[in-house]
């Protein structure tokens, strides 16, 4: 294993878990405990907790702080209020997408951005590019360990480990408040990437340990389970939630990847306003759609999308088998005039053209 | 790594890529082996691309199989004539997770050339050699 690969504040309690450790963005991550599918149904059915120490975090404080980060990002903080958070990208100035962060607003004068693991470097680097003395920007990722509670169970397991039930009776989606959790303080944000609701717990590395097992020992009775990068994954996708990389890039922009709802082109300049104006004013040629295979094949990133007469016309960047619906679907760029629901579309797979069919998104949509 | 992952079977041979051939009424039966399962997680398709009558050659690619995380190739141990395919396994991929040895089997061949090119295969204690050179 390669030496010099990160460990979270939580790696031991992994490796005592019997996880499945793979090299991730430069970290030593889980990628499995007890099995992909099983840690899916879990969450969806009943609760997961996810280690996601690796994200980035960068601070930005000083009187001018919101005006700096509302030039980087392509949403708008004067739109949210102190203790929200904005799910919002930083583009470059040529539009297309440098990461997709969430920033939390404790205040005009303190945000919070989490950018994601492998691209903390180059968000630390552009973020720093701004950095004034009204407005000084600090690379904190170190200074916390995050973790995510998800699942129809999760607040029941939150309140278990002691958490306060104010927290799911009057904290609203994308608002965050400080918290503890077994006695140790954190903040909790009502955020996730799994389509679930429950929180995402920031908390001093020293004693993320405790909460983990806090968190564990108070999800037993409901079917708790640790889970892996593997049904992250799943759960994301079937939620039809962007994964920089493989959906989203330096090569494509928010428009076209169905972030539209995240850019404001209606507020003051931004670093990639003029060409996202030109974008929209020209007209989209392509568009990230969901599919759902029609035959027998997964799709995986990188496999051609063809349209019915064979021509290659754009691209997956995500698929896979989906444990909730029994079904396999993907992600994939798309001409305009496949990106109609009920297109038809074949998959390239190493191959062999598998039919495909163009679906509403998200794949799954938890009851309520 | 569950304890039954590093299990060899010692009645076969072994490819570096985990597929394993039993020789068994003079055809070769080839499938991958537990610990190949084990790192695919949970198997929800498996693809052979040759049918019975199709001439296979060793170290060629006969199919695929496609777990919850990634697509891995299926390698032919031996060269020869495919007498049959596995039909359960096409509904059943799951039958891989359950019984590697046995139910989880793929491919049987009618081999052509079998004394030359079972000498190029790993004998059981090569290939756990060759797992716990890869434990990580």
């Amino acid at each position: 294993m390669n030496s010099a690969l990160r460990r979270t504040p939580l790696y031991s309690e992994h490796a005592r878990l019997g996880a499945r450790l793979v090299p991730f963005a430069g970290w030593e991550m889980p990628i499995q405990y007890a099995g992909i599918t099983e840690e899916h149904q879990a969450v969806r059915t009943r609760a997961g907790l996810f280690d996601v120490s690796h994200m980035g975090e960068i601070l930005v404080s000083g009187s001018a702080a919101l005006a700096t980060v509302n030039r980087i990002i392509t949403g708008d903080l004067e739109r949210i209020v102190d203790g929200q958070a904005l799910y919002t990208c930083a583009c470059n100035e040529g539009g297309t997408i440098l990461d997709d962060l969430i920033v939390y607003r404790r205040s005009r004068d303190e945000l919070l951005v989490v950018c994601n693991a492998s691209n903390r470097d180059k968000i630390a680097a552009h973020f720093s590019t701004f950095d004034s003395p009204d407005a000084r920007i600090r690379d904190v990722s170190d200074d916390y360990a995050l973790l995510a509670l998800q699942g129809p169970k999760a607040f029941d397991i939150f309140e278990g480990a002691g958490g306060s039930a104010e927290i799911r009776s009057g904290l609203k989606s994308f608002h965050f408040t400080a918290a503890s959790v077994g006695g140790v303080p954190c903040t909790a944000a009502r955020t996730g990437y799994t389509g679930e609701d429950g929180v995402e717990l920031f908390i001093a590395p020293e004693r993320a340990a405790e909460v983990f097992r806090a968190l564990l020992a108070a999800g037993q009775a409901h079917g708790i389970a640790p889970v892996g990068l593997g049904a992250r994954d799943t759960l994301r996708l079937e939620a039809r939630l962007s994964l920089y990389g493989n959906d989203i890039d330096e090569t494509t922009n928010p428009l076209e990847a169905g972030l539209g709802w995240i850019v404001k082109l209606d507020k003051a300049d931004f670093v990639g306003k003029q060409a996202l104006v030109r974008v929209r004013d020209h007209g989209l040629s392509r568009r990230l759609v969901g599919f759902e295979m029609a035959g027998r094949g997964i799709a995986r990133h990188g496999y051609p999308l063809c349209d019915a007469s064979g021509a290659v016309v754009g691209v997956c960047t995500s698929g896979g088998p989906s444990p909730t619906l029994g079904t396999s679907i993907g992600l994939g760029y798309v001409p305009l005039a496949l990106s109609e629901i009920g297109s038809e579309l074949k998959v390239d797979c190493r191959g062999k053209h598998v039919p495909a069919r163009v679906v509403r998104t998200p794949f799954y949509r938890r009851p309520r | 790594m569950s304890a039954a992952a590093t299990d060899v079977k010692t009645d076969r041979k072994y490819t570096k890529d985990h597929e394993w051939a039993l020789t068994r009424s003079g055809e070769i039966l080839v499938g991958i082996s537990a610990f190949a399962v084990d790192q695919l997680g949970d198997i929800t398709l498996v693809n052979v691309d040759v049918k019975a009558g199709d001439k296979v050659e060793a170290k060629k690619a006969f199919g695929t199989v496609e777990s919850v995380k990634t697509l891995s190739d299926l390698y032919c141990p031996v060269s020869g004539t495919v007498v049959r395919v596995n039909p359960d396994l096409e509904q059943k991929p799951e039958l891989l997770n359950e019984d590697p040895w046995e139910k989880g089997w793929m491919i049987a061949i009618a081999p052509s050339a079998l004394d030359a090119e079972l000498q190029a295969l790993l004998d059981a204690p090569a290939y756990e050699a060759l797992l716990k050179s890869a434990d990580h």
